[in-house]
């Protein structure tokens, strides 16, 4: 059976302009921190490249730092704002819902001393701005919330969480990951001092990211090297991949509206299907709220591993947020978050997103499919 | 009749040589293969390493070797309920208990049967030594080539339902013959060590984790007649016929456990690997199964084992009632222990098996056994 990709919010297919992009560039050899011909010819593409990630944001170039990717980015983000302003205190504040990068690296900056606050979400997916505004205290130096949630698709109130945090001695730090290419980021109208992006997930190359570092906010480097983007991330650049980010970045820019509008209908397309077919199933996170790429849908009567496990069998590429490594099912964390741990939906929904590697007719199929697989696990 | 190519095999994985060959055997043939890593026990230790990870790491290498799909299956709370329940319980109550024939009963020829059904499978296979025969519609179990490595014993349980849907691509080839097919197509597992000793124990002492379960209750070492030679430690910590761990020293023979007495928690022992006590001529077994699916109504005769890897030996099977029988040893045998399988056999074919719960000698019951 023909597989039907539904997991671009993994990763995506490398949109055929930026291969054609990057492939001339495999033959730019030269170093762009050398002073010679060749160094200048690289370090010529990578300024260019810096400055359409920047305007792609409304920022300075130099406020950008090219990462390896998004984890890193968020590392960069969160740890190098707490070494460098552990003087003003030693209060982080961050979600429950963020991406292991996220959580994980909190975790790690727990061990080290510093104090997490965990902010819980609503049952749609948000966090509560009340509950955040009294979570904010003197000693708070960093705000770390995701623009959208990788599971849900739900997207957080960044706007006004950056106009709380705006009058305050805390940077804010946005995961952008999964937002990047379908929302306006506007660092100049929302009020965010670090924001991190992946190439890989809006159709460029993988092992590329950016970070964007507002001109002041103190950041110390995690690596130790060269000169290379401004000492805050040594090492030589990852030329082709940045020059095949900037197309991708590009591309997005250009066909924001287009795509927005594709994805949606997909994703009305899948649910209408699975409605016609008839299978029980519920949307966690408010639709509304969410951006149009992503659903997460659950299916009462089933478990994430029988599913998955049956949609690639049958061809269908999707994922669920509950970890399955090497057969231990572990909860999604973010479904507890909003429907508490007991909640069935937690062991029971999958996440489908949509992309660039599909079309009209794959969609519906692909509903065909997996309402049938639902049908013959319900039973 | 299906096609090989359309014909869906689910191979149980367990990061092992066997289970590795297993999957390669059926791809060169031509089924449809898709190998399944199940996890039953959660190992994870104080530093977050798991052996499971690590096992479903050499799944994942062997299957893209093989170029076949992979998935993993999570049946903890399955084995909890129904395998190691049981198993503290057989210990609870003096006895030692076999978790591998409870696995594969409830387990692995059942929860993970049904799943791999689920996923449209025509056949579970797996790499135990052991065959399966059609013959006139009826299923037999026959024993591995591999005298050493039959695995027949822990199948006892099987049915004539699941033996229609499995396969032991293995059963016909010895161990040398599994190992060397691995080397030669270069397989991550090709080298890696078996494992040994009861899977959720693994390398552990098994004392150790046998305490973190059921307190252990330390207490006399006595002879039959009384005579105290020592403290015991915990009567589930010993099986009927051992040696090692008894601290008993001084002229003679060596000492042997010969019985528990789980109400005044004494432990028996005594001298002489050939001790009379330690031998018995026939026993009382229950939660029978006969693969044929037919019941016994009539005395017969035939071979038993009443340990893994022993040799056979002549027995006479008298049914008592439908889920009880009893054996009768031809010649007097030693060691016979309670919660342990017998399991019976015409030549080549295993008939089925029971579970070991009453002993006896010259018509009498041996009570001191446990």
């Amino acid at each position: 059976m023909n597989p039907i990709y539904l997991d671009h919010a993994a990763t995506t297919p490398m949109d055929p302009e930026v291969t054609k992009e990057m492939l001339p560039i495999f033959e730019v050899y030269g170093n762009p921190s050398s002073i010679h011909s060749f160094g200048r010819k690289a370090r010529q593409l990578l300024d260019q490249s810096r400055r359409i990630a920047a305007s792609s944001i409304h920022a300075n170039e130099k406020d950008i730092v090219f990462t390896s990717g998004g984890t890193e980015a968020d590392n960069i983000a969160m740890i190098g704002t707490a070494h460098a302003n552990q003087h003003k205190g030693k209060h982080i504040i961050t979600t429950v819902i963020e991406h292991h990068a996220t959580l994980h690296t909190a975790e790690y900056l727990e061990k080290q001393g510093f104090k997490v606050t965990y902010l819980p979400v609503e049952e749609n997916g948000q966090i509560e701005l009340e509950s955040f505004k009294a979570a904010l205290t003197d000693e708070t130096i960093l705000v770390s919330i995701m623009a959208v949630n990788n599971e849900t698709g739900v997207i957080q109130p960044i706007q006004e969480i950056a106009d709380i945090v705006k009058d305050h001695q805390a940077y804010f730090h946005t995961d952008a990951v999964q937002a990047y290419g379908l929302l306006d980021l506007n660092v100049n109208e929302i009020s965010i001092d670090l924001l991190s992006v992946s190439s890989h997930k809006i159709n460029g190359p993988k092992g590329i990211g950016f970070l964007y570092i507002r001109e002041g906010v103190l950041v110390e480097a995690l690596q130790h090297g060269g000169q290379q983007e401004r000492k805050r991330r040594p090492g030589t650049e990852n030329v082709a991949g940045i020059i095949g980010f900037a197309k991708a970045i590009q591309i997005a820019q250009q066909k924001r509206e287009e795509r927005i509008n594709t994805y949606q209908a997909y994703k009305q397309s899948f649910v209408e299907t699975l409605e016609q077919e008839a299978i029980n199933f519920f949307v966690n996170g408010e639709w509304e709220k969410t951006i149009p790429s992503t659903i997460n849908i659950s299916f009462p009567g089933t478990n994430v591993e029988s599913l998955l496990t049956n949609f690639d069998l049958a061809g269908i590429a999707a994922s669920s947020g509950s970890a399955c490594t090497a057969g231990s099912v572990e909860p999604s964390h973010v479904l507890s978050a909003m429907y508490g741990s007991e909640n069935e939906r937690t062991t029971n929904s999958i996440r489908f997103s949509f992309g660039l590697a599909n079309n009209q007719d794959q969609i519906i199929e692909a509903a065909k499919r997996v309402a049938s697989i639902v049908k013959r696990l319900v039973k | 009749m299906k096609e090989k190519k359309d014909t869906r095999v689910v191979v149980g994985m367990s990061g092992g040589v066997d289970s590795s060959v297993t999957a390669l055997l059926l791809k060169q043939q031509g089924y449809d293969v898709v190998g399944i890593f199940m996890k039953n026990w959660d190992d994870t230790d104080e530093n977050g390493v798991c052996t499971a990870t690590e096992d479903f790491e050499d799944v994942v290498r062997v299957c893209n070797q093989l170029d076949i799909p992979y998935y993993a299956v999570n049946f903890e709370k399955q084995y909890w309920n129904k395998v190691f329940t049981y198993f503290l319980d057989e210990y609870k109550a003096g006895r030692t208990p076999n978790p591998d024939v409870m696995c594969n009963k409830e387990i692995k020829f059942k929860a993970f049967l049904e799943h791999a059904l689920s996923l449209g499978a025509d056949y579970l296979a797996t790499g135990h030594y052991a065959q399966v025969r059609e013959v006139n519609g009826t299923y037999e179990m026959i024993r591995g080539v591999d005298d050493n490595k039959d695995q027949t014993y822990f199948l006892n349980q099987l049915s004539q339902d699941v033996l229609a849907k499995v396969m032991f691509p293995l059963g016909h080839l010895p161990k040398k013959e599994v190992r060397r097919i691995a080397k030669e197509h270069d397989l991550a597992t090709a080298t890696k060590k078996d494992s040994t000793g009861i899977c959720f124990i693994g390398e552990r002492n098994f004392k150790e984790f046998l305490s973190e379960y059921l307190p252990a209750q330390p207490g006399k070492m006595t002879t039959l007649s009384g005579v105290v030679k020592g403290n015991h430690e915990g009567l589930m910590y010993y099986t009927i016929g051992q040696r090692q761990g008894l601290g008993i020293g001084g002229a003679g023979d060596p000492w042997f456990v010969v019985g528990k007495n789980l109400k005044e928690n004494i432990l028996y022992v005594d001298q002489g690997f050939h001790n009379e006590l330690l031998y018995s001529d026939a026993l009382v077994a229950t939660d029978l199964n006969w693969i044929s699916g037919q019941p016994i109504t009539e005395e017969f005769s035939c071979t038993a084992k009443f340990r893994y890897r022993q040799t056979d030996s002549k027995v006479t099977v008298t049914p008592i009632d439908d889920n009880k029988v009893k054996v009768t040893f031809h010649e007097s045998e030693r060691a016979i222990t309670p919660g342990q399988s017998v399991v019976f056999y015409d030549g080549e074919v295993c008939l089925g098996g029971g579970t070991i719960d009453e002993i006896f000698k010259n018509e009498t019951y041996v009570d001191y056994v446990g």
